[in-house]
């Protein structure tokens, strides 16, 4: 069979790829900075003692806006790798993706919920970014549930049922998001748009805390299970005669992903297909064992977001592409690409 | 050791198993034997604790199923189901390792264990194979290694439940199977395995359990269950039954 890639090189390449990601997100944009100057500012806002000459306007641009914007990048693509991991392993198909079964949609109704509601009841600035989340978070669990429970029959999980009921909830939750569209004033309805195409512009560090917190708990949660996943994907029962829980695996698989796409959704808006292009990518270097996908996806998921975001901030400079615009047009070919690899 | 006593079970308005005993003792192959839709396969789900049945408790080791832990009750119990539907693209070696998850015996035990395992098994060649690329019968093969290494070596106190292991197997890895299923039950196991094929039952087995619409129709030495009247009863097919020449075991020819 094809050759693996080790993961301890997986692992250095994908560090090494997320520095330089990091480093590149921080220095480009509409002011582009140059590359050492970036490298010196930002270890200066670390708190190394470096020399601050000529780079008050560097430090104010990373710090205001550079910084923010990466670690959402950051936060957002490891989220929803995970996720895309979560739910492939949960559904037992390498197919299955936040977007494609309807979770995104859940959270965006729940987002749509949050902002125009919010709007409507006077909600002070402060709690939006909470709301938001929870409402995103809600909507999605719901959902997940939802689909899954439809998916299932006699014990078994059926893949084109839920593919179906996903199809299904996410025209749905297309037909809330429009009708809170036409329901919302002026301000609400450009907040409601730009959560429909995905962006990491305007990133704020009141945004970023309730994702980052999510990111971790998520982050630190999910490879502990790594064994009872690739234990899963041979079948529920299979996983059961192993010795694993497999009723407790699932509820902690459907929290976490609702929780993680909840988060990046409320943070980030709809960014589609990182949750399966990153875990896939990831299976086809390094084999599909969860205790080296998981983390490699982490990672993978992050750099994939900052490029994609790199792209998005500097084709059309100095406008800005919305980021969901451009993993869709990655995401969707590959997605294709796969479906026809699998038929040959 | 795993037993049940008055055993049934209903699914819907059907009542699938009717008044089941039975006890695997370790050491023993004990073979289930009927037509489709006798109820095999729901005895084994009651066995493995997937069904719950409405009179009757299993027990394993003197305790009844459901009180047993996880993993605990995985180190003493494997099941190998009729067919397996990983769709990722593990190596064999990987596949057949997740057999030693119950266990914590280290890397390099569990290493020897899944080469033992897979040898007995008779896909040791398969080893660095991606699962995915192995047809039907090899990935039989695979599963029942992994199941062998969950409970290896197969001392007492474990029991082995498979549900139609050679369906997919030619007719040369229909006897290595059953040969390695029975060196397991030597050195201890208790071993229940459905078969359809009669002969390989009366070669292998050491009881048969011959179930007809949910009873039992008749429990004991193959010798005794596998008569000409009880297939007639049970399948409806006139047999002739005679000595294996060089065995004795009973052989089962169609009429």
């Amino acid at each position: 069979m094809k050759q693996r890639v080790q993961p301890r090189t997986l692992f250095i390449c994908l560090s090494l790829l997320c520095l330089l990601a990091v480093w590149l997100s921080l220095a480009l944009g509409p002011v582009s900075l140059p590359l050492f100057d970036t490298l010196r500012a930002g270890l200066r806002l670390l708190g190394l003692p470096i020399a601050a000459d000529g780079l008050q306007q560097a430090e104010m641009i990373l710090g205001q806006i550079r910084l923010p914007r990466t670690l959402l990048g950051l936060a957002v693509g490891a989220v929803l790798a995970l996720s895309g991991v979560a739910m492939q392993g949960l559904f037992r198909n390498p197919l299955a993706d936040p977007g494609l079964v309807g979770v995104a949609a859940g959270a965006a109704m729940g987002a749509a919920v949050a902002i125009v509601g919010g709007a409507w009841f006077g909600m002070p600035e402060a709690f939006a970014p909470y709301l938001l989340s929870f409402c995103a978070f809600v909507g999605g669990l719901g959902v997940t549930a939802l689909v899954y429970r439809l998916g299932r029959r006699d014990g078994q999980t059926n893949v084109a049922t839920m593919l179906l009921a996903g199809v299904a909830m996410t025209a749905l939750g297309g037909a809330a998001v429009g009708l809170f569209s036409y329901l919302a004033d002026d301000a609400t309805l450009r907040t409601l748009t730009f959560w429909n195409l995905g962006s990491l512009n305007g990133a704020s560090y009141e945004r970023l805390w309730p994702l980052l917190l999510v990111a971790a708990g998520v982050a630190v949660w999910l490879p502990r299970r790594a064994k009872a996943l690739n234990a899963l994907l041979l079948g529920e029962s299979e996983a059961r005669h192993l010795g694993v829980d497999v009723e407790r695996l699932k509820r902690e698989l459907v929290f976490c992903t609702a929780l993680g796409v909840g988060a990046a959704v409320a943070a980030a808006g709809l960014i589609g297909f990182i949750g399966l292009v990153v875990p896939h990518l990831v299976r086809l270097l390094a084999g599909p064992d969860h205790r080296v996908v998981l983390p490699a996806s982490l990672l993978a998921g992050g750099v994939l977001m900052l490029f994609a975001d790199l792209a998005a901030r500097l084709l059309l400079a100095p406008a800005e592409l919305p980021i969901g615009i451009v993993t869709a047009f990655i995401g969707a070919p590959f997605f294709l690409f796969l479906l026809i690899r699998g038929r040959s | 050791m795993l037993q049940v006593e008055g055993l049934h079970l209903r699914r819907g308005s059907n009542e699938v198993l009717h008044d089941i005993h039975l006890q695997l003792s370790p050491g023993q192959v004990v073979g289930v034997l009927g037509p489709n839709g006798a109820g095999k396969s729901s005895l084994l789900g009651v066995l493995c604790g997937e069904l719950a049945p409405d009179r009757g408790q299993v027990t394993l080791q003197g305790r009844p199923l459901a009180d047993w832990g996880g993993q605990e009750r995985a180190r003493r119990l494997a099941v190998l189901p009729q067919v397996s539907s990983l769709g990722f693209s593990f190596r064999v070696e990987e596949v057949v390792s997740m057999g030693r998850m119950p266990h914590g015996t280290g890397q390099r035990r569990d290493a020897e264990i899944v080469a033992a395992a897979l040898q007995a098994a008779d896909a040791w060649h398969l080893v660095d194979r991606s699962y995915l690329a192995l047809s039907g019968g090899e990935r039989q093969r695979v599963h029942l290694a992994r199941v062998l290494a969950q409970l290896w070596p197969g001392e007492e106190g474990t029991t082995l439940l498979l549900d139609e292991p050679t369906s997919m197997l030619d007719p040369l890895h229909q006897h290595t199977t059953l040969e390695s299923v029975r060196r397991f039950a030597d050195r201890g196991a208790a071993v229940l395995v459905i078969l359809h094929d009669l002969n390989l039952a009366a070669r292998y087995c050491d009881r048969i359990l011959l179930l007809e619409q949910g009873r039992c129709h008749a429990f004991a030495t193959p010798e005794a269950v596998l008569t000409p009247a009880a297939l007639k009863a049970v399948y409806g097919i006139d047999v002739l039954v005679q000595a294996h020449p060089e065995r004795g075991h009973p052989l089962i020819i169609t009429r």
